[in-house]
Formats: C-alpha cells, structure tokens, sequence
C-alpha cells in the first residue's frame, strides 16, 4: 500500500508488513506490532538501527535475510526491486489478479506441447484460458498407464501420476525418527522405565525394559531435468516431484536445465495455484539445453553439505542429453556418491524400444549409477516402487 | 540496556569483534527477552558470541550441543537411578512402605539436571547456548519450543518446575537441516557472515596483541582471498588465528619473506586432502599478490 509519507508511522508499517507478505515472507500481524514497539524502543529516526533491528526481527531464514534489504529500499524509498504486486484493493484481491496470469503464461505451454511436436509451444488464448488441456481429455482416456508420458496430458492422468508419487513415498515411508524407542528385545536397558516398573519388587530388577534403535528414515532428493529434450515430461514429472515432497517427511526437490533450482519450498505450498506460480517464476529458462555436470557441481558445492546424508537417496529425472563435458559429469557424480545411499537414475528414453544409452554423459555415467530404470509410464514409474522400497 | 556502540565496546573488552547488525541483535535479544537463532557457514565464530555474551553479562554459559537422536533424558533431566537402587535396597530392613520409597526417590535429590533445566534453574539468568539446533530431531525441536515459549519443565514425579530466572538463549545452526518455521517466528534472527578484512584483522590484533601489524594485515586479507577460492572448507576465523600464531611464531614479518616455510603453514588453515592439494604454490603466489 503506498500510503503518503505524512501517514501515520503505524500504517506505514503495516504496508511494509504486507509488502514482506507478498513476497513470501513468514509474517503476521504479531510481527506488526513486535516492529511498531522497536521502532518505538530505538526512535523512528535512527534510519540505520532501525533497518537493522527490523531485519533481525522479521527474517527468519538465510534466504529472507538476503533479499530483505533491496525489499526494505523498494518499500521505504521506492526505488530498488520492483514490487511484487502494485496496486489498489486488498492482499488477496491483488495476489487473485496476479496470479492466474503469471500460471497461463508459463504452464499451459508445456501442457499443450503435450498435443505433438508438429503444434510447438505456441501460447495461443485458449492455453491462456487452460482449455488446452481439457480438448485432450475425451481422446486419451484408455490405456493411461501404458501410455508414454509424451502423449499424456490430461488432467486425470496427472492426478493418477501425483497418487502414485504417493504409493512410492508410502512404501519407503519412515514415521520413526527417535534414536531409540522401547523395545523387547535391544542392546540398551531403559533404566527409568526399568526402575518404575520394578518399584513393586521392591527394587529387584527382575522386569527389564529395552530400547532398540529403529531404522532410520531415508531421505530423498530429487533433481528434475527441465531442459528443452525433456519437455514433453516436465509437467508431469514435476507432478511426481510434488507428490514426493509432500508426502515424504524428508525429501528435497531441485529443477535443473542450465541452471540448477531448489524447489522445495515452493512445491510444500498449500496453495497449488501459488505454488505453480513460484515454480514458473523460478524456472524461467523452462526448455532451454541442460549442462548436468555444471548443475551437479553447483548443487556438490551449495546444497550437498546440507542436503545429503548416508541414508540419501540421489534420484535423477532426466534423458541425460548434457551439453556439458561426460568428465564434469563423472566427476560430480564421483563427488556426489560418496554422500549418499544409492544413486538412482530414472530416464524417460529407457523405456522407448531399440534406445541405449549411447550419450556421451549417460554412457560415461553408467558405471556410477545403482539403479537404472525407465519413467516413460506411469506403469514403469510403478514398476521402480519394489526397487525403491527395498532401499 | 546500553546502546549497540556500548555492546561493541563491552564486547571487544573480551575479545569479540562483533559488527553493528550482529551487535543490534544481540541488544535486541536482551531487551525484547527473545532467543536469537544465528545461522551462518562453520567458523565464522556463532558460538564464540554465545561466550562473549556471558561474559560481558558475567553469567553463567550453559551449553547444549544438539545431535541426531538427543531426546528429554539428555537435554532436560534424568534420574540419578544408581543412587535410586541405593536407596531403595538400604530402606529394605526399615519396613516403609512403597509408596513412600517411591516419594523419597523421586525427590530433587535424585535428580539430575541437564542443560535445559540447569538453565531455567538458575537465580541469576544464564546464557544458554543451544549448538547446532539443526542436528536435533524434529520431535526434538518441537519440544525446544514448548520450552523456549512458557520457559517451564514438567517433571511427571515433581511437577512443573518454572523459571526462576529467563535465561538468554542463543541457537545456533549451520543449516544442515531446514529448521521448523514456527521456530523461526520464535526467535529473532541473523545470519552471520565471515568477517570483512578490516574486522579480521581487529580480531586477529585483539587476540594476538604482539603480532607485527603489517603481517596481520597481510593475514586478514589472504584469508578473505583464500575464502573465495573453490574449496571444499573454508578457513573460519578461528584458522585464521591459529595461522597467524604459526606465521608469528615461524618469525615471518611479512607473508611472502620465506615461502618454504609459509606454504608448510598452511596447514594451520586448509583441514582437507583435496584443499590442501588444490592450494598449490602457484595458487599461493597469485593470492599473496592479492595481499601484499
């Protein structure tokens, strides 16, 4: 809200606390007031103390702390980055009108690319208007499951694709996370229930109680390639991703094609719309070549650390077309499996007949991945679950 | 409180170089009663505060170094059930009933306090250090947060026990683990970067007052140039000090007067095979160009 400067110092903040809303900031109205009383505390003209008490109080993660300051400049001193959504009527109101724009410019067009090759991405009025799906529904609603994912793009088969997503994460699924729990049988006594259980023998410790040390949960983390060779499964293959990071307690999910992108977050969002939304915006670039080893290498040196375990499952979605060198490859490969479980390669083109994988990068990354498999299918994505839930 | 200059200035008097963000934080965190969550690569000295603050504050430091599986037993409290069994075996000839065993042995004598209730126990508010919060487990983190929200601990055989005194907590994390959001919104937060050269340096001449100041200028910035390099750990500011130490005591005035022994000190600053190859003199002369 770009109230005049005059306005009274409250509803100033209170924009700019909305204007942290919008841009994806965890911040409410008990926020509101922790920063009226700070400013009140350090006096609103103190400009430098009072930006950075602000900053400490209404970030709360790496991310928010970096982009708060260019926020901070948009709002106060309307200049900077340009904010998200200007503009009359309330937050929801906006957020309404932006939204479904941002979604049909980015995502029909891969949903109508569904049709064939011949019809290209155009973004005609009727993707605009998501017609495009729904004219392909009535053609291709038998043999869904064996259908390659090229030809599929309605919206009952994605949905069927999200709940297989949710089978698989529910055959590894790992509710446990304690370290021990009570057991009858495990190599430590649990001396407090021990002890309580036998103050009716009068001390003896005739009934022991055990703790054992559950399996541990697996984490998943998945690299989606979203290059221009891989297109016609992108959609669909994102849907797969959501349902995993959904469902499972512990997965990761990055985006790749030239650049690599952590999409965790945005694909945890309730709000499906919004979710698309941050999704298309993060991924500009959509369709363009892919550098696999480039990407590997920036998520070894960024994400690794944090998001790799020895209970790590390494999932890549991708034809392993890469523009790349195969040594870069293989040496972020060679990297990357030293931090993780099992490395697990799912490839589209697998599945096609007469395909080997005869590129230069998947030929060279073969010897380093445990299981192979085609994801052309939503049967041969079925097919990986036995592989997966044996991990 | 004081001001963030005052902060800084009672702060340096024990040796913590602290910057104005990082100084507002902690003086907010005093005055607003509210933990302070740090985050920021390894090294670049989140528990050193934590240390620096108690001191200033001159107050106990309590530490809770978190990690995968810590639960109640170890965070909270524990029976001391050695002496329990004691107790329990030396009352068999006295007749008394089980009942009053049970009240006996279930009382503060039995008792032993881990961190979380050694902190909320104490008369004058310590400093309690919650170390890399992010190795905990989520159930683990749930339950910090009951206790960061009402500062008070229900034992089953005592009962509630409250805060005598609001201890000053700081957590830190490295990041290894998103941390739960809700706990985020509890804590007020910074995230902590390595040092500029300037205040390198300030902290290498405040913990080594004999170091020639040209050397230590020198350090400061090869440091921050060794940081930009593709490493696989950067040097944190404690390697730098362990590494000026070295310079110093290897008699160097300057980084590029003696390179056999220079490039041996490196060790002091690269902890990994593949660093320590990758640092090679060649690496070395461009980086001490840099910083001559």
């Amino acid at each position: 809200m770009t109230a005049p400067a005059h306005a009274p110092i409250a509803r100033r903040v209170a924009g700019f606390i909305d204007h942290l809303r919008l841009n994806d900031f965890a911040v409410g109205p008990a926020e509101t007031q922790a920063a009226l009383t700070l400013i009140d505390r350090i006096g609103p003209l103190q400009a430098a103390q009072v930006r950075n008490g602000l900053k400490i109080l209404l970030t709360g993660r790496h991310e928010e702390w970096a982009r708060f300051d260019d926020l901070f400049e948009a709002y106060w001193f309307a200049r900077g980055r340009e904010r998200t959504a200007a503009g009359a009527g309330s937050p929801h109101q906006r957020a309404a009108a932006t939204k479904p724009t941002i979604w049909s410019d980015h995502l029909p067009d891969s949903a109508a690319s569904g049709l064939g090759d011949a019809r290209g991405g155009g973004d005609t009025e009727q993707d605009a208007a998501g017609e495009a799906a729904g004219r392909i529904v009535a053609s291709r609603q038998t043999a869904v499951r064996k259908a390659d994912l090229r030809h599929v793009a309605d919206r009952d088969e994605i949905a069927e694709a999200e709940r297989l997503a949710y089978r698989l994460a529910a055959a590894m699924r790992y509710r446990l996370s304690r370290r021990f729990s009570v057991a009858a049988k495990g190599p430590k006594l649990d001396l407090r229930r021990t002890i309580r259980a036998n103050i009716g023998h009068g001390g003896e410790p005739i009934t022991l109680v055990r703790r054992a040390r559950p399996d541990r949960p697996v984490r998943i983390v998945v690299l989606l390639d979203v290059s221009g060779s891989m297109k016609l499964y992108s959609r669909f293959f994102l849907q797969f991703v959501k349902g995993l990071v959904c469902e499972w307690i512990d997965a990761d999910a990055y985006l790749f094609h030239t650049r690599l992108i952590r999409v965790t977050d945005a694909l945890k969002d309730k709000d499906t719309v919004k979710a698309m939304t941050r999704l298309a915006l993060m991924a500009e670039g959509f369709g363009g070549g892919t550098r696999l080893g480039e990407c590997l290498k920036v998520f070894n040196d960024r994400y690794a650390k944090r998001a790799l375990n020895s209970r790590t499952v390494f999932m890549v979605l991708s034809d392993g077309y890469d523009t790349g060198t195969p040594e870069t490859l293989v040496a972020e490969l060679t990297r990357l499996k030293k931090r993780v479980r099992r490395i697990v390669w799912l490839n589209p083109m697998l599945g096609w007949r007469d395909y080997e994988p005869i590129t230069r990068a998947m030929a060279a990354a073969l010897p380093l991945i445990d299981h192979f498999a085609a994801a052309n299918t939503l049967e041969s994505l079925a097919g990986i679950e036995d592989d997966l839930g044996r991990l | 409180m004081e001001t963030v200059a005052d902060l800084k200035q009672r702060l340096a008097q024990v040796h913590y170089v602290a910057d104005d963000t990082l100084a507002t934080a902690l003086q907010l965190a005093l005055t607003l009663k509210r933990p302070l969550l740090l985050e920021g690569e390894a090294g670049v000295g989140k528990t050193e505060i934590a240390k620096a603050l108690a001191a200033i504050l001159d107050t106990r430091l309590i530490r809770l170094q978190c990690y995968e599986g810590l639960d109640a037993n170890a965070a909270i409290y524990e029976w001391n059930y050695q002496r329990q069994l004691l107790a329990i075996k030396a009352s068999e000839h006295e007749n008394i009933g089980a009942a009053e065993i049970e009240k006996h042995i279930f009382s503060e004598d039995y008792l032993l306090r881990r961190p979380l209730l050694e902190a909320i126990s104490q008369d004058k508010a310590p400093v309690l250090l919650i170390d890399e919060i992010d190795r905990a487990d989520e159930e683990f983190e749930a339950y910090l947060l009951e206790i960061l929200s009402d500062f008070q601990i229900t034992i089953p055989e005592l009962g509630t026990v409250t805060a005598k005194s609001v201890p000053h907590v700081i957590l830190t994390s490295n990041g290894t683990r998103e941390l739960s959001d809700a706990l985020r919104r509890r804590c007020l937060y910074a995230y902590v970067e390595f040092p500029d050269p300037e205040r390198e340096l300030a902290i290498i001449l405040s913990h080594l007052p004999d170091i020639e100041e040209q050397l230590a200028v020198q350090v400061a910035r090869f440091v921050r140039e060794l940081r930009k390099e593709d490493l696989e750990k950067a040097p944190g500011i404690a390697e730098t000090l362990d590494w000026a130490a070295a310079l110093t005591g290897l008699g160097l005035k300057t980084l590029d007067q003696d390179p056999d022994a220079f490039q041996s000190s490196l060790i002091c600053l690269l902890k990994t095979e593949a660093d320590a190859k990758a640092v090679t003199r060649e690496v070395t002369g461009r980086l001490v160009g840099h910083a001559a």
